[in-house]
C-alpha cells in the first residue's frame, strides 16, 4: 500500500509568499470585492468607498449574511431551502405581533415595556426553530427531496405570514427591538474601539496557541516571520475596519438635538461616530459561533461528512435523519435573527418583507464557494459573497443603473461565479 | 479448539419478493480468517451486512463470544468491536485521513470540541506502522490513491481494536504491491488473534488468505471446508454449481 514515487522525507520549506499559506480563494473573492468597490467609487465620482457607504453595506448586508451561513450548512448536506425568505416573513409577523399585540393587549403590560423586545425575539428564534425542524423532518424522516419541502414551504409561509397579520404592515416596533436594525443601534466610538481591541487580542491569541499546539505534537509550523505578518493582517483587518465605522459620524443636527434633550450645550466642533452597528456585531457573532461548529464540532464535521458521503457517515453510525433536522432548525433560527434584523431595520413588520431573499441567501453561498453537490463550503466565503452581491446591488443603483438591468447583471455575476469556481476547482486539482 | 468469536444461526432477510440470504450459518473463530465465495448477488455483502449493522436481518440469532449479540445499526457493532472495511471504501472523500479515520468516534478536547491535532497525531503513528509512505495526511482524501484510501479504511479498524473484522473485497481496487501489502497485514492481524470475514471474487487468493471458505449461491449455504481439504476446483465448482462435491462424493 505505498506509492510508487518515493516521497521527499520532509515538506520542501516554502519560501516567500507561499510561506504565509494564505487562502487563495479567499483572497481572490475579497480581490474580487475591492475591484468592484474600486470600479463603483470611479463611476459614482468617488461615493462608494467612503465610510458612509460602506456603513451603510455592512447594515444592508447583515440579514442576508446572517441566513447564508446557515445555507452553507443546507447545501453541504446536499439540500436546499428555497423558503428562507418566506420563513424569515413568518418570524417577523410573529416577533411584530408579539410586540404590538400579545405583550401590550393580552399580557396587558402595555407599549415600551422593557420585557418586549426580549420575549418578542425569543418568540421570533422559536417559530423559526420549529418551522426549520418542521423542514428537516420532512426531509429526513419521510425523505421528501429538499426542494420540493421548501418550494412548498416558500408559499406556504409567506402566507402564514399575511394570515398572522391580516395583510397589515405592523409597526412602529418596540424601541429597544430596533437597535438591531443598524443606524438605530449603534455602538458608539469608544465601546467599537473595545470591542475591535478585544477582537484582535483574541485573533491572536487564537494564532499563538494554534501554532503552539502544532509544535506540541511536532507537526511542521510557519516561519515565525509568516506568522507575524498574518497576525498583523489579521489586527489591520479588525482595527482598520472599526476605524472605518467610527469614521462615520452622526449628522450635527442630530447631536446638538440629543444635547437639546438632555438640557445642554453642544460644544463647539464636536463629533461623534456611530462606530459598530449592533446588526453587524451579531453577524460576527454569528459568523464566529458557525465557524466554530463547522470545523470544532461534531455537529459540523458530520454536516460535511454527510455531504461527502452519505453512506460513508451513516456506515460510521451517524444518524443522518437526526441530522438533517437539525441543520434544517438551525437555518430556521438564523431565519428568524435574520428577520429581526431586517424588520427592525425598516421599524415595521411589512408583507413583502424578505421577498426574493431565498434566492439572494443562495447566490451569496455560492459565490462563496459552496458546491451544490455537496461537501464543500465555508462561513466566511458566504458572508463575503453576500457582502459582493450587496456590493453590486448598491453600487449599480448609486451609479444609476436601470433597475431591471440591476438583476440581469446579478444574475450574470452569479452563473459567471460559479463558472471561475468550476476553473479554480480544476487548477488547482481538486478532485471534489 | 477455542470457542467461537462469532456464530451466526439460521440468518434470513429478504428484500421485496427476493430471499437475499436464506437460513444461512457461519462461524469464526480467534485468529482465523474465514473466505466468503459466490456470484454477485449471492447473498455474501448481504450476510455480512447484517453483522456489521448496515442490515437488519429478518430471523436468525448473532452471538458473539457465545452471547447473543443485539445489533441493529453500524454502531451496534462498533459497541462489539466488529469493524467493516467495505468494498466501496465508505471514506467521506472531502475530509482528510484523520476525519476518515475517526468519523463517528472523534476525540475531543476537554470542552467537547472536536480534538484535530490530537487525532492527527495518532493518525500519523498509525499510518507510520500501517504504510510508512503515507504523507498526505492534511489533505481530502479524494486527493489519494487506491492503496492509500484502502490504508485509511484499514487503518480506522485497526485503530479501535477490532476483534471481528469484516473485509468486502479489500484488494479489488488495488495495484499488486498494495495488494500484497493487504496480504501481509491480513496475516499480521491474524497472529494478534483477530477473526476476519473476507469476501472477494479471486478464489486463489482466497486458497492463499483464508482458513477455511464459504461458498454462497442463490442465498443459501452450498458449503464451508477448510482450504487444506479442497482443491482450486472444487471451489470453482462449488461457486458454480451450487453442489458441495466432497458432500456428494
Amino acid at each position: 500500500m505505498t506509492d510508487a514515487t518515493s516521497a521527499p522525507p520532509k515538506a520542501p520549506q516554502r519560501t516567500g509568499l507561499a510561506a504565509l499559506e494564505l487562502d487563495t480563494r479567499l483572497l481572490g473573492m475579497i480581490g474580487a470585492f475591492v475591484l468592484i468597490a474600486l470600479a463603483f467609487h470611479l463611476a459614482s465620482d468617488g461615493r462608494f468607498i467612503t465610510p458612509r457607504n460602506l456603513f451603510n453595506l455592512t447594515i444592508q448586508t447583515a440579514s442576508v449574511a446572517i441566513m447564508a451561513t446557515g445555507m452553507v450548512f443546507i447545501i453541504v448536506m446536499r439540500h436546499i431551502d428555497l423558503s428562507v425568505g418566506s420563513v424569515l416573513a413568518t418570524c417577523s409577523a410573529v416577533m411584530a405581533m408579539t410586540q404590538t399585540l400579545v405583550i401590550p393587549d393580552w399580557l396587558g403590560l402595555g407599549l415600551g415595556h422593557p420585557l418586549t423586545a426580549p420575549v418578542a425575539i425569543v418568540a421570533g428564534l422559536a417559530a423559526g426553530a420549529l418551522i426549520g425542524a418542521f423542514h428537516g423532518w420532512l426531509v429526513g424522516y419521510l425523505t421528501i427531496p429538499a426542494f420540493i419541502v421548501t418550494l412548498g414551504g416558500l408559499l406556504i409561509w409567506r402566507n402564514v405570514a399575511w394570515y398572522l397579520t391580516n395583510g397589515q404592515t405592523i409597526g412602529p416596533l418596540d424601541g429597544n427591538f430596533q437597535l438591531f436594525g443598524g443606524i438605530n443601534g449603534t455602538l458608539g466610538e469608544t465601546a467599537s474601539w473595545i470591542v475591535g481591541g478585544i477582537a484582535t487580542l483574541v485573533a491572536i491569541w487564537a494564532l499563538i496557541s494554534a501554532r503552539r499546539g502544532k509544535i506540541a505534537h511536532g507537526f511542521p509550523v510557519k516561519p515565525l516571520w509568516a506568522e507575524v505578518v498574518v497576525g498583523a493582517i489579521v489586527a489591520g483587518g479588525i482595527l482598520g475596519f472599526v476605524a472605518l465605522l467610527n469614521a462615520y459620524t452622526v449628522p450635527e443636527r442630530l447631536l446638538a438635538r440629543q444635547f437639546e434633550a438632555r438640557g445642554e450645550v453642544m460644544p463647539e466642533g464636536y463629533t461623534e461616530g456611530y462606530g459598530l452597528p449592533i446588526s453587524v456585531l451579531l453577524l460576527i457573532a454569528v459568523a464566529v459561533v458557525m465557524t466554530i461548529i463547522a470545523k470544532r464540532t461534531r455537529f459540523g464535521r458530520y454536516i460535511f461528512a454527510t455531504g461527502g458521503n452519505p453512506d460513508a457517515a451513516e456506515l460510521s453510525g451517524i444518524d443522518t435523519r437526526m441530522l438533517t433536522v437539525k441543520v434544517f432548525a438551525l437555518m430556521g433560527v438564523l431565519c428568524a435573527l435574520a428577520a429581526l434584523v431586517a424588520s427592525a431595520r425598516l421599524t415595521n413588520h411589512s408583507n413583502d418583507i424578505g421577498i426574493l431573499d431565498e434566492l439572494r441567501v443562495i447566490a451569496a453561498a455560492v459565490i462563496g464557494g459552496t458546491a451544490l453537490k455537496g461537501g464543500i463550503g465555508t462561513i466566511h466565503g458566504a458572508i463575503i459573497g453576500a457582502l459582493i452581491m450587496q456590493s453590486l446591488q448598491s453600487g449599480m443603483a448609486m451609479v444609476g443603473v436601470d433597475a431591471p438591468l440591476q438583476n440581469i447583471v446579478v444574475g450574470a455575476v452569479l452563473v459567471a461565479a460559479v463558472l471561475l469556481d468550476i476553473w479554480y476547482r480544476k487548477r488547482t486539482g481538486a478532485r471534489d | 479448539m477455542a470457542n467461537p468469536l462469532v456464530e451466526l444461526k439460521n440468518i434470513s432477510i429478504a428484500f421485496g419478493g427476493v430471499q437475499a440470504v436464506d437460513d444461512v450459518s457461519l462461524d469464526l473463530y480467534p485468529g482465523e480468517v474465514v473466505g466468503l465465495l459466490g456470484h454477485n448477488g449471492a447473498g455474501k455483502s448481504t450476510l455480512i451486512k447484517c453483522l456489521s449493522g448496515a442490515y437488519q436481518r429478518d430471523s436468525g440469532t448473532i452471538k458473539i463470544d457465545g452471547k447473543e449479540a443485539d445489533i441493529r445499526s453500524p454502531a451496534d457493532a462498533r459497541r462489539y468491536n466488529i469493524e467493516t472495511i467495505y468494498q466501496t471504501l465508505a471514506l467521506a472523500d472531502n475530509l482528510d485521513a484523520p476525519a476518515n479515520l475517526f468519523l463517528g468516534r472523534e476525540l475531543t478536547t476537554p470542552f467537547g470540541m472536536v480534538d484535530d491535532a490530537q487525532m492527527e497525531a495518532e493518525t500519523r503513528k498509525i499510518m507510520a506502522r500501517l504504510n510508512p509512505n503515507f504523507r498526505k495526511i492534511k489533505e481530502p482524501v479524494s486527493a489519494l490513491s487506491g492503496g492509500q484510501r484502502q490504508s485509511v479504511a484499514i487503518a480506522r479498524a485497526v485503530y479501535f481494536n477490532a476483534r471481528i473484522l469484516i473485509m468486502d473485497e479489500p484488494t479489488a481496487a488495488l495495484g499488486v504491491h498494495e495488494t500484497k501489502m493487504v496480504a501481509d497485514l491480513i496475516q499480521e492481524l491474524k497472529a494478534q488473534g483477530l477473526g476476519i470475514f473476507l469476501i472477494s471474487h479471486d478464489t486463489r487468493e482466497m486458497m492463499e488468505l483464508c482458513d477455511r471458505v464459504s461458498v454462497m449461491k442463490n442465498g443459501r449455504m452450498v458449503g464451508t471446508e477448510r482450504v487444506e481439504d479442497v482443491t482450486e476446483d472444487d471451489i470453482l465448482s462449488m461457486i458454480i454449481l451450487g453442489k458441495n462435491p466432497k458432500v456428494a462424493a
